[in-house]
């Protein structure tokens, strides 16, 4: 008897799918968006999901990329995928799209036209491999940003900087009134990310390409990437009595005016809006420095693995559409702080510095970022070269630029 | 069971052999098997996913050219020797001082293994704030007036190694301490009174009397504390994160780093690989001297 009530309640279950066709279909999103206003942000997605008809069952792994996606990567490796996945759209996913565990979105692609209403077009690079398109770019998050506290400057009695070099004068006038010069936090990533900004700031576009892109280890030793390492030398003198771990405990410092400034991507303005702070009055941002004003196309997107399932395949194509429908583009980024994957929206309220993201966008100087170019491995491996050489005041410039050039020769 | 043959040596104490037989699956499955499994893949160039694509040495020779890895071998060199000398000695000291049968010896033996219930995790954490320099222990004595104090561990790249050992020592020579008190309760009386008849002094009877005789005790806790100490990781992440810089990076961090953030599964077990090793080497002529000279007497 026992057995018998089994059968027919797995027989119940099995057949509910079918039971039928407009019914909601649930879809685990996994993503690691968990501070206030990045909650706020995907709110929105799973609000224009769940006006598809379907369900939008929140994933959020706590702590950051890092933390989050060895678990995605072992879940979809595992053989229990999730039905999407936020990654920086570029290197990350690369080898799970290559054992085929990833959609390929290529006919819903063409059939939307992306190729056409993705703007800048690199974006959609990031997501290609081999011709195919496997996944959605949401939104635009850029590195080149140079944040400075209007009040520190005030205090020491010098003008606001209008860009890299002017900081870097400023800086003993800074220290002479008590602030720290420049905020970087321990986490590696920080200062790995000051360096590549600084290489496209004060090298140019094209020497971190020539880096980055073409792996060129003579030139990433020679006499122009040098002028970089004197430059993070620098930054490294201006940073040396930051003692904070996270980067938005930096930014506070830049807040409270207890430092100069920071370098740190565009994410940071959503701290200096939750402090309650107007760009341009109590902060000031400098897109490349104030050196050279481009824009990297880094940012999030979204990936779906292959499923077996015809309803979750189904439901993964309507979370696709929503993503990248212009209502609900405008109501993420404006929370998020990142710029529109779309060039055709209009983003009224955007503030002051988001203004100036979004004139470089329209003017087009945007170029790929790291996580586009070079792969965890060689992006850990320079992690730890950059946090060494930012702790280590006893380590020289030439030695560090050595260790810098033996990576670039062995990136892939 | 009346037949004069000897039984079949397969099959005494059949009972306790099925038994077992989970627990030699596990063993040989689970621990061989993996371990095998990722000695060979260390010889690939594995990165997300496990493939087999040999390179030979060729991990290895990166592994050995990587400043993190070297400094990380440093630290655990520095780690191990200091914190197996000072959780013995101090454990065993704290254990002779209860030994004293001094009033209250239930209280102290609480407070000094209380710190063992804690996980790395806490300790790392409670650490991490009495040695930051503005809210800790510095903050507070500068505050009663010393002004030039300075201690800040964490916070200095020589010497932030030894932040990472106290923490590591107040939370584990409770338990050794537990274990030399049981060691010494389990010395006769006797021992003692004859060693007060022939007139030996009392530091000289622990030295070459008592500690003698404790050698199973010391051999258990040496095992504990090695253990601990060839796998220390999350105690580095919660007080530092292997910084300032890769100051205070463990082997054990290298592996998880490569092998999940670095994407870089080849690296990773070509390091864990060398963590085997070492293990190995120091626990196969100890084994050696322990079991296989006992035979032979």
């Amino acid at each position: 008897m026992r057995y018998q009530f089994m059968t027919a309640a797995l027989a119940v279950t099995t057949a509910l799918p079918f039971a039928g066709p407009a019914a909601a279909t649930d879809l685990e999103v996994t993503h690691w968006w968990t501070s206030g206003g990045e909650a706020a942000a995907v709110a929105e997605f799973a609000k224009a999901f769940d006006a598809t008809g379907n369900h939008w069952v929140d994933g959020a792994i706590a702590g950051s990329g890092g933390t989050a996606r060895p678990i995605m990567i072992s879940r979809i490796t595992g053989g229990d995928p999730m039905g999407a996945t936020q990654f920086n759209h570029g290197r990350q996913a690369e080898e799970l799209v290559q054992a085929g565990l990833m959609r390929d979105l290529t006919e819903l692609a063409t059939r939307d036209k992306w190729a056409e209403i993705v703007q800048p077009k690199s974006l959609l690079d990031g997501c290609t491999l081999d011709g195919k398109i496997y996944c959605v770019p949401v939104n635009i998050h850029s590195w080149q940003w140079l944040w400075l506290s209007n009040a520190a400057f005030e205090k020491a009695g010098v003008p606001v900087p209008k860009n890299w070099n002017e900081y870097v004068a400023a800086a003993p006038a800074l220290e002479k009134a008590g602030i720290i010069p420049l905020a970087v936090g321990g986490q590696p990533w920080q200062s790995s990310g000051a360096f590549d900004v600084l290489l496209t700031a004060v090298g140019g576009t094209d020497t971190f390409l020539k880096v980055y892109r073409d792996k060129d280890a003579e030139f990433a030793a020679g006499p122009e990437v040098a002028k970089v390492f004197k430059a993070a030398d620098d930054a490294r003198k201006m940073a040396k009595n930051t003692n904070v771990q996270d980067w938005n405990q930096a930014t506070n410092l830049v807040i409270s005016g207890k430092a100069g400034g920071q370098i740190m991507g565009d994410w940071a303005q959503g701290e200096f809006q939750v402090a309650g702070l107007t760009a341009g009055k109590d902060y000031t941002c400098l897109p490349g420095l104030g050196l050279n004003e481009v824009i990297a196309t880094g940012g999030d997107a979204f990936y779906f693995p292959l499923l077996q399932d015809a309803e979750k395949s189904k439901a993964q194509e309507a979370l696709a559409e929503a993503l990248l429908d212009p209502k609900t583009q405008v109501a993420f980024n404006l929370k998020k702080g990142s710029l529109p994957v779309r060039g055709d929206i209009d983003l009224k309220a955007a503030n002051d510095c988001m203004k100036k993201g979004l004139d470089i966008l329209a003017k087009g100087s945007v170029m790929p970022w790291t996580d586009q170019l070079l792969s965890q491995d060689t992006q850990k491996q320079k992690e730890d070269l950059f946090s060494e050489f930012f702790a280590k005041p006893d380590m020289t410039v030439e030695e560090a630029q050595k260790r810098f050039a033996d990576i670039v020769a062995s990136a892939d | 069971m009346s037949k004069s043959e000897r039984p079949n040596q397969l099959f005494r104490n059949l009972n306790a052999k099925v038994a077992s037989i989970p627990m030699v699956l596990t063993a040989v499955v689970i621990f061989v098997g993996g371990s095998a499994w990722t000695v060979l893949y260390s010889f690939t160039n594995s990165k997300l996913l496990p493939r087999l694509n040999f390179v030979g040495l060729d991990q290895y020779y990166r592994l050995w050219s990587t400043p993190r890895w070297l400094v990380s071998i440093e630290n655990l060199l520095v780690y191990g020797v200091l914190s197996l000398v000072f959780s013995l000695v101090i454990g065993f000291v704290l254990a002779a001082l209860l030994d004293q049968k001094i009033r209250f010896e239930d209280t102290f033996r609480t407070i000094f293994l209380y710190p063992f219930a804690l996980s790395f995790i806490v300790t790392g954490l409670v650490w991490q704030w009495l040695l930051n320099p503005e809210f800790g222990i510095q903050g507070v004595v500068r505050g009663l007036g010393w002004e030039s104090f300075n201690f800040d561990p964490l916070y200095n790249s020589d010497i932030v190694i030894y932040g990472i050992l106290i923490a590591a020592l107040w939370q584990g020579t409770g338990l050794i301490m537990c274990l030399m008190l049981a060691g010494l309760r389990g010395i006769d009386e006797d021992i003692w009174k004859a060693a007060r008849v022939d007139g030996i002094p009392t530091l000289k009877t622990y030295l070459f009397i008592i500690i003698p005789m404790m050698r199973p005790v010391f051999i258990t806790a040496l095992v504990i504390i090695a253990a601990g100490i060839v796998k220390v990781y999350d105690l580095v992440v919660a007080q530092t994160s292997g910084g300032p810089g890769i100051a205070s990076e463990v082997p054990a961090k290298y592996v998880y780093d490569y092998m999940f953030f670095a994407q870089n599964l080849g690296q990773g077990f070509a390091a864990s690989t060398m963590m085997l090793l070492s293990v190995v080497v120091v626990i196969v002529p100890w084994a050696y001297l322990e079991f296989g000279g006992k035979k032979r007497v």
